[in-house]
């Protein structure tokens, strides 16, 4: 398939019913309109097997979620998953979640992850239910998308 | 903000939040707590005032394994309140639909969530190490549940495709028809995950249930049905609140439902493998005897034999359903609830969930109940962990903790329904 362009999959992740969680699905909605033609945003509840699904086949994936991590509202934090597990939650190790950074290591073991795959994740303050964002996280959600915006992939001169 | 110690609780789905606590003293159990977490109780708040055609479309938002199961539930019920009723294609459209949930359910539970505690695995990334093959058969599966939900449901995750009455849009006969080839390979490697998980060694633990399911005649249920039992309820939907009442328990936010007089009851794969086995196809039924199951199973650790059967039903209904597909025109039909009350009930992967919705003259909803499967299941899997725990006092105290979580998972909680984050917290005095 040479010539075809790198697949550029940019996933949105979260609940928009819960508080701050809903972060990741806000970024995805401001790029649907933003992205560049040939992106595709998708927005995703979480779950792990179809988040491993969504960026399969993809030269460079973004995930974007909330975190908690106890630090200031709004910050964000990237990570690179190609450089190791990504947060500390120990994954698989609860009763139903399969979550992301579960997905990062299945894709892992099963030698399947994206050449690129990028996590952002915005420090969330309150994920109680509600459909509001924090006014920190409010702010964040553009910065956010502006950062996913200026990811490249590396096309060609992987492998 | 820098520090090494940070924890980085990335990334943790906040749907559901619950632990279990198990105190042990004078070798016996002097106390078990489950407690979970609800959002389903902040819906029926959040649909109040809302146009009855919102009401599918913000529930699918309650769960992201089971939205199909929230919409379906919500159309009937108000589809009851206008008295109308989905028939012929339309309906077998929704069944198709439904397959597909409950085979990307299944089949998400049975391969990553709890085949790793038979085998002895942390999770499904240690055992896929071992195993990729196993577990590319089961993300395949998973992908062909979701293809069908992206066809007819119009989306994977949060159908949008669903309305009450029908559909906004049907799939063309060619979109269903390419659904074919995967599904003849789904329902081989289904049979295939039923010999695998018989295989596996299961704790002994006998349960006198009470199964709760839908049945109706000649199907297997997913849509319709009465609700009833091995124990003799037999009733309409619109009767289930006369009863099965919803009581606070002080050591949880959720209410437990309980039949009325009777108590606890369970739903979900063995609830409706017992009462609806003669309505499983010779296919199923032949998979399930090979498997070593009879027509009731009551051993909570085997649901994963039920699952992988239903999971075989499942692909086989959708293969029958995919073939005999012609688009329903138009896609939907009118309905329009005016003063009134509606009911429905169907079969989400994990048992019957049930809405009640009442609607001005307007159709906008006054007020709603929603009961989701694990909700009423909470009382069951408090019992079936007391009665195991009290059986096994003696063993150590890692594999009880392992073997309590894995009898947590026989109920496949829901992600967002109910329990997610689960600490289980052993104490032995």
């Amino acid at each position: 398939m040479s010539g075809t362009p790198a697949r550029v999959v940019i996933i949105g992740v979260g609940n928009a019913f819960r508080g701050d969680d809903g972060a990741g699905i806000a970024v995805a909605q401001q790029l649907a309109e933003q992205a560049p033609a040939g992106t595709e945003v998708l927005e995703e509840s979480g779950e792990g097997a179809a988040l491993a699904e969504a960026w399969k086949g993809a030269q460079l994936a973004i995930v974007v979620d909330a975190i908690r991590s106890g630090g200031t509202p709004g910050t964000i934090r990237r990570f690179d998953a190609r450089e190791g597990p990504v947060g500390d939650e120990p994954p698989g190790r609860s009763t139903h979640g399969f979550g992301i950074s579960s997905a990062i290591e299945l894709a892992r073991a099963l030698n399947e992850l994206p050449p690129q795959l990028i996590v952002y994740g915005i420090e969330g303050r309150d994920f109680a239910l509600g459909e509001k964002l924090s006014p920190a996280v409010e702010k964040a959600v553009p910065r956010v998308a502006a950062q996913v915006l200026s990811e490249e992939p590396e096309s060609a001169r992987v492998r | 903000m820098s520090g090494k110690n940070i924890k980085v609780d990335i990334l943790a789905r906040v749907e559901g939040e619950g632990a279990l606590s198990v105190k042990i003293k004078d070798h016996h159990v002097a106390d078990l707590k489950l407690r979970i977490y609800e959002p389903p109780r902040f819906f029926e708040g959040f649909l109040r005032g809302r146009k009855f055609s919102e009401i599918p479309d913000i529930t699918a938002r309650i769960c992201g394994i089971c939205p199909v199961a929230y919409q379906m539930s919500s159309c009937h019920a108000i589809e009851d309140a206008a008295g109308v009723r989905v028939q012929g294609a339309l309906r077998d459209l929704r069944r198709l639909l439904y397959c597909g949930e409950w085979i990307e359910s299944h089949a998400l539970h049975i391969y990553l969530l709890h085949a790793p505690d038979f085998l002895g695995y942390d999770d499904a990334i240690r055992m896929a190490q071992y195993y990729p093959e196993v577990a590319k058969r089961g993300l395949r599966l998973k992908k062909i549940g979701n293809n069908i939900m992206k066809v007819v449901g119009g989306r994977e995750i949060h159908p949008v495709n669903v309305r009450p009455g029908g559909f906004y849009k049907a799939p063309s006969k060619k979109e269903v028809a390419d659904l074919a080839d995967d599904l003849e390979w789904a329902l081989n490697a289904a049979l295939e995950t039923v010999r695998w998980v018989a295989s596996f060694s299961f704790p002994a633990l006998e349960r006198d249930y009470e199964f709760v399911a839908l049945r109706g005649p000649g199907e297997y249920p997913f849509n319709e049905g009465r609700v009833v039992s091995n124990k003799g309820l037999d009733i309409a939907v619109r009767e289930y609140e006369q009863h099965f009442v919803e009581e606070h328990v002080e050591h949880s936010n959720a209410l437990h439902s309980t039949l009325k007089e009777r108590g606890s009851y369970l739903v979900g794969p063995l609830a409706r493998y017992a009462l609806n086995f003669d309505l499983l196809t010779p296919v199923a039924q032949e998979a399930a005897r090979s498997a070593g199951l009879g027509p009731v199973c009551r051993n909570p650790f085997q649901s994963i034999i039920v699952r992988a059967v239903e999971l075989a039903y499942s692909c086989e209904e959708a293969l029958r359903l995919v073939k005999n597909y012609g688009a329903p025109e138009p896609p939907f039909v009118d309905v329009h609830p005016g003063t009134s009350i509606g009911y429905g009930c169907t079969e989400a992967p994990r048992g019957i969930l049930y809405h009640r919705y009442r609607f001005n003259e307007h159709g906008l909803v006054l007020d709603a109940k929603i009961v989701p499967p694990t909700s009423q299941n909470q009382k069951s899997i408090e019992e079936d962990l007391r009665q195991f725990v009290e059986a096994n006092l003696d063993a150590p105290k890692d594999k009880l903790q392992w073997q309590c979580e894995q009898a947590i998972r026989n109920y496949d909680p829901c992600i967002s329904c109910a329990t997610h984050y689960l600490k289980l917290e052993l104490e032995r005095e």
